[in-house]
């Protein structure tokens, strides 16, 4: 049965929250095929993760294996397929508790960067699981900075082979998932010699374990590289090369290659490189930050109506902490970050398309833009969505803590989501570099993409707003978000400017504006965050009441960055003293608006209790009972400690003996 | 043994310091005296081959708990061995042997043993402490409950006195009233001091402490009535039995109730406590420790961070130079030192309140409670305040370390999951901070009503002069100097006076509004919250700017002067709202300020790895690969690596039970 205090929640939802989870999904039919896939493997009791918690790093990564190898019967049995509809939901069910997804990255490798001959060669393998591969990148001494990387290939003209090197410790492979224990081949990228000329990174195959009894190759030494804070069912490894030969056939060379004498030819644009890196850091948005986002909140706003702490009127049960206005200001705005980042991806994916499309074309005129923007909104949804989760884990209290609530796997996972696919500040200086450069455009009159033409269009005043109430028109608040992008970006532009013309070096004036930087890059996706949201609400229907909640969390999100930056919008008087003490009474009137629907909002993401697989988010609201019995299943309570017999018995008898 | 190396760059760096790194650790620890002391202390631990163990990352859980039952025991007898007895030379020792980690004795020898000395009579003293001492008795301390914690009028567990037998029938009524988390609970003690509301007479008196035997001496088997165990995996605590304790119709001789203050007589009759502020002191003991510890695991964490940093090179910055150390880009000076600064701030703030509580635990002792309240108050927002900032600040370290930070070699991934916990225990932080605000208030009210009030918060009195005087916010002179620690003290305490005031009006004004007491505070709460915090950071760095003053030798004065400035200015900068909204600074004054903050990373980049040498943790306390003292990072990662237990064999077993199947079958 359902815990009374969340039925109370539901019962009072001022929306349908079954029209909200289909409009979230993207239709009826997309809901119910999300809702099979996800039935179909929580049904099969091989993908179980109720022992999760309780499992060694060893557990876990045989676990991950057996689920990938299971996962391959499943899809035959199902009849699903790598390019089905259903794809993209079956990672969500299985929670990521799962082997081999570097062997997808390698596919994927091959196939974008794989000669024609290459690709009918290896990927016909690599799909019936002949060889298990991996993709090998960073090194001990290098991530983020490609260019640094230290692995060298030398091209020996005599026996048409490439022999790859780890000239030194820092230059070994490290971090590359499934390569610890699993993989037999792996992309590994070098830097190119031939007749001792350098060429820069390039990818090539190479085997690392045999096919027959999976021991290492003859001069390779790889291994797990050791525990992580999560991950740990993925044996992320590393790789030292020793006079390691590879045929010339395996330098992957759709777009450079080695020919048998020695020629070095490039062919093609290498701008479809850029695109792989956008690709990537598009679609790990959803599933790697939002999604562990909305979990979150699921769990902390489910416990947070079900936990009664102290009392807010005398003589009455003790209150909902959700009630307390402290723990509405901790928990609502996270969850409106989760809805206008759902609504960032489908901006984002939209504008992908697009650009594949133009691409497909061979017009690479969109790529600098789809770069900047998969560059910052990478660095602003994960960092957001990290603080998230981790705000979400504290305002749970004690429970928060055990690994049984769900939230601390959540959390050790997002977190490894801001340096990996490009390291934040790096990519947040990387949006900033385009800013500079489309507003400096812009100045002379140069045409500028379409996200950034607001640089150009500044407009005078100040914030029109007369009371609270005018802090809930969404022209209001994008138009203060816009000032405060352009204010950023130009303030940083003049001053960059200021310092080169003073006689600073370019490259020194840059490294000494990058805090500046960092911020107007962030103020950039921001505004752009609000002002799809609000364009987002304004499109919707209003029947069900969805719009007119959207309409509240979109204020809140908004309302929420202005609370928590107040400096920034202050600073040039933009927004007065006066009018920043009307954004904070409209914002905190929105979340006890809000809270009324709160629970209703976190049904809405429809999340099995099994994929959240936590005692305290659970759809019934038993907390207590589920966190008692789970507990009791630990090992720590099954099996006898040693530590008894071994240590406390004769600590305990110390004294007894001598008496 | 093998001689190492000191990587280049750390050795550079070091030779460019404008300061003796011994000097300043002496100030940390109070005194060269106590430095010698305490690095005494250090090896006899470290030199022991007692306890030395496997790296504790390549352990399960259950494992870990083992190593540290074991230490732990030996721990005991080497303090007798050795004589340590001083609270502060035991805690070093304890710390030294369990690396800073938890261990299953703590609530023994921090609450069991503690609460038997204050709250126990002479009969109960003579019946417990000496086999409690001997650990004959291994006790824990009960009081959270799954369905309560920070809210302790709301536990739920019952001791019902029956004058028949003279016995104490104790109950866990709901599932909710199960004890939950007490550390050393779940495997390790035979005794708990359990927290449950007395009922005698038919009437309930409120929460008291019994204590209550859960296993059988001899055999640890749990007695009949009790039902115990561990509650499970946790973020981090993996040495620790946090455990969960059910008790049915449980029954214990009425002289276990510990009866120093309250009593039960034979026949039922309650007899009240004189004072219940008593239990303050211990509260704002434990506290004050927790300020202490969020300054050592922040030092921790950027000490790992910043020594990584100078040995890490990356990308470039000039043009056809090699690639520079990732410490000399701005970006990453931003993230580190304001941490350092804020690491040594908290540093100071610690040493105060212990030495303030020390000089008032005497006047408590003599019944004097007038400093109490205030130091409570000031203790509760303090522990919120440093916890969260230290928290946020050990994952930023970690963040600065890249991919490396997140491996568990790294060292600072241990370090947070070990330190994060403290926001909540003791006193959840919101708690914490509106505990704070409810004094802040008082305070202002009583200036309000013409009364004056002293100690921290007597910068409210001024706000009463203004009113006598009414003056406009925007006409007030603004006179801060920002290279000016004392200036910028008065800057932090007119951005406190004024969220205090505004707080306190909107707390007015929801009365007003005819809403209950208790609603109206609900609603006010998040304004409360700012003012709290806001007090604390100006009594923060109030006190770092007074530790100035104390420094003689120049060189030291001087670099801790940059840190101060840093860590006031950086302060400001992130909250530059509050200060442009209270008229304290201009426009100008605040990209001032902005500028400032990073002309100061420069200068502390010279010092950066002095300034965390001076912590001097040594490579063992640390437990980080990234921040060992010589600096050879990458040779020891790969080393590290070789251990880990997916490496016992060249060929995993999944291979053998998984793939090979799969391959043969497709």
């Amino acid at each position: 049965s359902v815990n009374p205090d969340l039925a109370s929640e539901r019962r009072t939802a001022s929306f349908s929250v079954e029209k909200l989870t289909t409009w979230l999904d993207g239709g009826a039919e997309q809901t119910r095929l999300r809702r099979a896939v996800v039935e179909a493997i929580e049904g099969d009791p091989v993908f179980s993760r109720e022992n999760q918690y309780f499992q060694s790093q060893n557990e876990r990564y045989e676990a991950a294996v057996r689920n990938a190898v299971h996962l391959q019967k499943k899809m035959h049995e199902m009849g699903w397929s790598e390019n089905g509809p259903e794809f993209k939901y079956i990672y969500r069910a299985v929670a990521g508790e799962i082997a081999f997804l570097l062997h997808r990255v390698f596919m994927r490798s091959v196939s974008m960067l794989g000669s024609d001959e290459q690709v009918a060669k290896w990927i016909p393998l690599a799909s019936q699981y002949q060889l298990i591969g991996s993709y090998a990148q960073t090194e001990l001494g290098h991530g983020t900075y490609l260019q640094g990387l230290e692995t060298t290939a030398v091209f020996d003209v005599t026996t048409q082979e490439f022999i790859l090197n780890t000239p030194k410790i820092s230059a070994m492979k490290w971090w590359p998932g499934d390569m610890g224990r699993s993989a037999t081949h792996t992309v590994v990228f070098a830097q190119l010699y031939v007749h001792g000329k350098s060429y820069g990174i390039h990818p090539f195959i190479v085997q690392i374990r045999s096919l027959q009894d999976h021991s290492l190759c003859p001069g390779i030494i790889a291994g797990d590289i050791g525990p992580k804070m999560n991950f740990e069912h993925i044996d992320n490894g590393y790789l030292m090369l020793q006079n390691v030969r590879v045929p010339r056939e395996n330098m992957l060379s759709k777009f450079c290659e080695v020919q048998p004498d020695g020629t070095y030819v490039r062919r093609g644009s290498q701008k479809i490189n850029y695109f792989t890196m956008t690709s990537v850091r598009i679609s790990l948005i959803s599933g790697e930050a939002i999604l562990p986002l909305m979990k979150a909140c699921t769990i902390a706003i489910r416990y947070s109506a079900v936990r009664r702490q102290s009392k807010l009127k005398p003589g009455e049960q003790e209150a909902k902490i959700l009630d307390y206005q402290t723990q509405q200001e901790k928990l609502l705005p996270q969850l409106a970050t989760a809805y206008a980042f759902h609504f960032i991806d489908d901006y984002l994916q939209e504008l992908f398309d697009r650009g594949y499309r133009e691409i497909q074309r061979k017009n690479f005129d969109t790529l600098p833009e789809l770069h900047a923007l998969s560059s910052g909104f990478k660095a602003v949804v994960t960092q957001f969505c990290t603080s998230g989760v981790e705000i979400c884990l504290r305002a749970c209290g004690g429970h928060g803590y055990s690994l049984l609530s769900g939230l601390p796997s959540l959390y050790t996972k997002i977190i490894a989501s801001c340096i990996y696919e490009g390291e934040n500040t790096i990519l947040l200086l990387q949006t900033a570099r385009f800013l500079i450069k489309c507003f400096m455009a812009s100045s002379t009159g140069q045409p500028i993409p379409p996200s950034v033409t607001y640089l150009a269009a500044v407009k005078p005043g100040n914030c029109p707003a007369k009371n609270k109430l005018d802090f809930l028109h969404p022209d209001i608040y994008t138009e203060a978000y816009q000032h405060v992008a352009v204010r950023l970006v130009s303030s940083t532009a003049a001053k960059l400017q200021d310092l080169i013309q003073s006689g600073v070096k370019k490259h020194d004036a840059w490294n000494q504006c990058t805090v500046q930087l960092v911020q107007a890059a962030k103020a950039h996706c921001h505004y752009i965050t609000v002002k799809n949201f609000a364009e987002i609400v304004e499109k919707i229907e209003t029947k069900a009441g969805i719009q007119k909640i959207m309409k509240h969390l979109c204020d809140l999100f908004a309302l929420y960055g202005i609370f928590s930056n107040t400096g920034v919008f202050l600073h040039d008087g933009y927004i007065s003293g006066a009018q920043m003490d009307m954004v904070t009474a409209s914002y905190l009137d929105l979340l006890a608006i809000i809270r009324k629907d709160a629970v209703p909002l976190v049904d809405a993401f429809d999340f099995t209790d099994k994929s959240l697989n936590s005692a305290l988010g659970c759809y019934d609201g038993q907390v207590y009972q589920r966190l008692y019995e789970w507990a009791q299943k630990s090992p720590t309570n099954k099996q006898m400690s040693p530590a008894y017999g071994k240590y406390l018995k004769p600590l305990l008898h110390n004294r007894l003996s001598k008496l | 043994r093998r001689v190492t190396m000191m990587n280049a760059d750390l050795r550079r760096e070091r030779a460019a310091a404008t300061f003796q790194t011994e000097l300043l650790t002496h100030i940390l620890d109070g005194g060269a005296e106590r430095t010698r002391r305490r690095k005494e202390i250090e090896a006899l631990v470290l030199n022991d081959p007692d306890f030395q163990h496997e790296d504790l990352n390549f352990l399960s859980r259950s494992q870990r708990y083992e190593q540290a039952i074991r230490k732990s025991a030996l721990m005991v007898m080497k303090l007798r061995e050795y004589g340590i007895a001083d609270p502060e030379e035991i805690y070093w020792f304890k710390s030294f042997v369990h690396r800073g980690r938890p261990e299953p004795l703590d609530l023994h020898l921090g609450m069991f043993l503690p609460t038997l000395l204050t709250q126990a009579t002479p009969e109960q003293q003579d019946r417990f402490f000496m086999p409690a001492w001997n650990l004959e008795i291994i006790g824990t301390y009960a009081q959270t409950e799954m369905g309560h914690g920070t809210h302790l009028r709301g536990l739920e567990t019952t001791a019902t006195y029956d004058p028949a037998t003279q016995e104490f029938i104790l109950n866990s009524p709901t599932v909710t009233s199960i004890k939950w988390w007490p550390g050393g609970l779940g495997k390790t003690s035979n005794h708990a001091i359990v927290l449950a509301q007395l009922y005698t007479q038919g009437q309930c008196k409120g929460l008291h402490a019994f204590i209550v035997p859960i296993r059988q001496l001899g055999t640890h088997e749990p007695l009949p009535g009790i039902t115990v165990g561990d509650i499970g995996p946790k973020f981090g605590y993996d040495e620790m039995d946090n455990g969960y304790l059910k008790m049915d119709n449980f029954r214990i001789p009425r002289e276990n109730m510990l009866m120093k203050y309250a009593q039960v007589e034979p026949d039922g009759t309650y007899v009240k406590p004189l004072s219940d502020k008593l239990t303050y002191g211990t509260m704002v003991f434990i506290r004050s420790l927790i300020v202490g510890d969020s300054a050592r695991s922040l030092s921790r964490a950027c000490t790992i961070a910043i020594r990584y940093s100078a040995v890490r090179h990356q990308s470039e910055l000039k043009p056809g130079e090699p690639e520079p150390q990732i410490l000399d880009y701005q970006t990453q000076q931003y993230k580190l030192f304001p941490l350092l600064a804020t690491a040594y701030a908290f540093h100071f703030v610690g040493a105060y309140i212990k030495d303030t509580y020390r000089r008032i635990s005497g006047d408590i002792n003599d019944g004097d409670l007038s400093e109490l309240p205030e130091l409570h108050a000031l203790t509760a927002g303090l522990k919120a305040f440093t916890s969260w900032t230290a928290n946020a600040g050990i994952e930023e370290c970690r963040m600065a370390c890249g991919g490396h930070g997140y491996s568990r070699c790294s060292g600072i991934p241990d370090i947070y999951v070990t330190f994060t916990p403290s926001c909540t225990y003791e006193g959840e932080n919101t708690v914490m901070m509106l505990q704070t605000a409810r004094f802040l208030v008082k305070s202002y009210t009583q200036v309000s009503s013409g009364q004056r009030v002293t100690g921290m918060v007597s910068y409210l009195n001024d706000l009463s002069r203004q009113r006598i005087q009414p003056q406009h916010v925007a006409a007030r002179t603004v006179t801060v100097r920002i290279n000016d620690p004392v200036s910028l003290v008065e800057a932090y305490k007119a951005r406190a006076a004024r969220l205090v005031e505004a707080a306190a009006k909107n707390l007015q004004a929801e009365l007003n509004h005819r809403k209950s007491k208790e609603d109206a505070w609900n609603r006010t709460s998040v304004d409360l919250v700012r003012a709290s915090e806001a007090h604390c950071h100006y009594v923060i760095v109030k006190l770092f700017t007074a530790k100035l003053a104390e420094i003689s030798n120049a060189a030291v004065r001087a670099v801790l002067t940059e840190l101060c400035l840093l860590y006031a200015l950086y302060g400001i900068s992130r909250n530059t709202g509050d200060f442009l909204q209270a008229g304290i600074l201009t426009d100008a004054q605040v990209t001032q300020v902005n500028q400032r903050v990073k002309e100061l990373l420069a200068i502390i980049r010279l010092n950066a790895v002095a300034l965390v040498d001076s912590f001097d943790f040594h490579d063992v306390h640390l437990g980080s690969v990234l921040g060992r003292y010589d600096g050879n990072v990458y040779e020891n990662m790969f080393e590290w690596a070789k251990k880990s237990p997916l490496n016992k064999t060249e060929v995993h077993e999944s291979f053998h039970k998984h793939l090979k199947p799969m391959q043969a079958k497709l």
